[in-house]
C-alpha cells in the first residue's frame, strides 16, 4: 500500500490549506497527532473528522473501546481547526484503525489519514 | 526486379557455402569470425549450440554445485552480499539510512564490505578470475583484452563467478554511481539525543544532518516541532532544545518521514535535491539528478492542545 502511484492524491488540498484558515473546514485530511504532556503522559488529537459524523457519538464509542478519557474541542476553542477529538494517551494506531474500519468504525479511506509524530 | 533478389540470395548462399564448406551454414553465419577457421567451428558449433540451448541450465547447475561443494564460505557470501548490497544501492541507499537505527552497524559493514569488494574486483579481478579459473576447467583470459574465455568467438560456457566478476567490473567501470556512490553518498548520521533535565531533549547534531540533507535548520526544526507537537529553541552551539522527552529512535523516525517527504526525489529516489520557494507560496523540490520537480506541502502545525496554558491556569 505504500506504492506512491496507488495513493489517491488530492491536488487541491495543499492549495486550499495554503490560502488560509477559512477553508480549513473543507480540509480533506484527517490529522492524528501526539503531544507530550508532563512526564510520560501523552495526548492524542484527531483533527478533521468529516462533519457528517456525530463527533460526540464517536467520542463515546472510542472512550469505551480504548478505555481512555477524552474530550471534544469545539471549533471556537480549536481556533478554526474544526472539532478536534482529544484523547488521553497514545491512541494513534487504535484511532487510525477505528477510522478505517468499515464494520465497527467510520470506514474512511486510509489515504486521507495522516498520522504524525514519532 | 524479380530476378535480382533471387540472384543475390543465390550469391550470398554460394558465398557462404564456399567459405564455410560445411553442412551447417546457418550456424556459421551467426558468428562471422568462425569463417576464418571453418573446419573446427563446423565441428564444434553444433555442440556449442546444444550447450547454448542448455546454457542456462548448465550454468545454474555449475553455480549450484560450486557454491555448495567447493567454497561455501568464500563463494556464497560474496555473491549474496553483493546481491543484497546491489539491491540496496539500487534503492538509492535511502532504505539503508532509513533503517539505520537497528541496522546501522550491519549496513555500514556491508557497505564497506561492498566497497572493498568492488575495489578488490577492480584491482585484483584478474587474479581472482585466474585463481577461480584454475580450479574449474581453466576459465582464464583477460576480460579487457578479450582473450581466453572472453574471446569473442569463444563458445565455452563461462562460469557464474567470472560472469559475476565481469558484471561488477563493468558496473564500476561504466556506471560508478550505480555501483557505490548511491549508497555511499547518502549516509545521514543518526541523531544525537541528549536529555536536558527531565523535560527537555537536546538534538545535538541537527546542523550536521541539515547540512547533509541540504535543508535549512529552520525548516527541519519546524517539521520536528510540528510532528512532535512541541516547541523548543536553539542553544548557543546550534543544538536544538526540544521540549519533552524524546528518544533517539523517535527523532529518527521523524527525520525519516522528513526525508521521504521533503528530501528524496519521488521520481528517481535521489536525495540530491533542492527545496525552493516557488510561485504563490508553494514550495518545490527540484531534483539535481533527474531534474524532476514536485511541490511539497508547507509545514503546518495544525491543532495543538494548550497544555502549558491550562497548567498555568490550574496552578
Ligand atoms: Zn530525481
Amino acid at each position: 500500500m505504500s506504492i506512491e502511484n496507488l495513493k489517491t492524491y488530492d491536488p487541491f488540498a495543499e492549495a486550499d490549506e495554503d490560502t488560509g484558515k477559512t477553508t480549513q473546514a473543507q480540509e480533506s485530511y484527517i490529522h492524528i497527532r501526539i503531544q507530550q504532556r508532563n512526564g510520560r503522559k501523552t495526548l492524542t488529537t484527531v483533527q478533521g473528522i468529516p462533519k457528517k459524523f456525530d463527533h460526540k457519538k464517536i467520542l463515546k464509542v472510542i472512550k469505551k473501546e480504548f478505555a481512555c478519557n477524552g474530550t471534544i474541542i469545539d471549533e471556537a476553542e480549536s481556533k478554526g481547526m474544526g472539532d478536534v477529538i482529544q484523547l488521553q494517551g497514545d491512541q494513534r494506531n487504535k484511532i487510525k484503525d477505528f477510522l478505517i474500519d468499515k464494520d465497527n468504525g467510520l470506514g474512511l479511506k486510509a489515504e486521507t489519514i495522516k498520522v504524525h509524530g514519532f | 526486379m524479380v530476378t535480382s533478389p533471387t540472384e543475390e540470395t543465390e550469391i550470398t548462399a554460394q558465398s557462404h557455402t564456399t567459405k564455410c564448406t560445411s553442412p551447417l551454414p546457418v550456424v556459421n553465419g551467426a558468428s562471422t569470425d568462425t569463417s576464418q577457421a571453418p573446419v573446427v567451428s563446423a565441428v564444434e558449433s553444433p555442440a556449442a549450440d546444444g550447450d547454448a540451448d542448455g546454457l542456462d541450465l548448465s550454468l545454474m547447475k555449475k553455480k549450484k554445485k560450486k557454491t555448495k561443494k567447493a567454497e561455501d564460505g568464500d563463494d556464497a557470501t560474496p555473491a549474496e552480499g553483493g546481491g543484497e548490497d546491489a539491491a540496496a544501492a539500487e534503492d538509492g541507499g535511502l532504505d539503508l539510512t532509513l533503517k539505520k537505527k537497528k541496522k546501522k552497524k550491519t549496513t555500514k559493514e556491508t557497505e564497506d564490505d561492498f566497497a572493498k569488494k568492488l575495489e578488490a574486483l577492480e584491482l585484483e579481478g584478474k587474479d581472482g578470475e585466474e585463481a577461480a579459473a584454475a580450479e574449474s576447467d581453466e576459465q582464464t583470459g583477460d576480460m579487457d583484452k578479450g582473450t581466453g574465455i572472453w574471446e569473442h568467438d569463444e563458445t565455452k560456457p563461462i562460469n557464474y563467478e567470472p560472469l559475476l566478476d565481469r558484471f561488477f567490473a563493468l558496473l564500476t567501470q561504466k556506471n560508478p554511481d550505480h555501483a557505490s556512490s548511491g549508497a555511499k553518498s547518502y549516509k545521514i548520521p543518526p541523531p544525537q539525543c541528549l536529555r536536558e533535565g527531565n523535560k527537555k531533549t537536546i538534538f545535538a547534531n541537527i546542523a550536521d544532518i541539515c547540512k547533509r540533507m541540504k535543508r535549512t535548520e529552520e525548516h527541519v526544526t519546524a517539521y520536528l516541532f510540528s510532528e512532535l507537537g512541541t516547541s523548543g529553541s536553539v542553544d548557543g552551539s546550534r543544538r536544538l532544545v526540544i521540549k519533552g522527552r524524546f528518544q533517539q529512535k523517535q527523532i529518527e523516525n521523524v527525520l525519516r518521514k522528513y526525508i521521504i517527504e521533503y528530501v528524496t526525489c519521488k521520481t528517481c529516489r535521489s536525495p540530491d535535491t533542492e527545496l525552493n520557494k516557488g510561485e504563490n507560496r508553494l514550495y518545490f523540490i527540484t531534483c539535481n539528478s533527474c531534474g524532476s520537480r514536485r511541490s511539497v506541502t508547507a509545514i503546518k502545525t495544525g491543532f495543538s492542545a494548550q497544555i502549558g496554558k491550562r497548567k498555568k491556569m490550574q496552578g
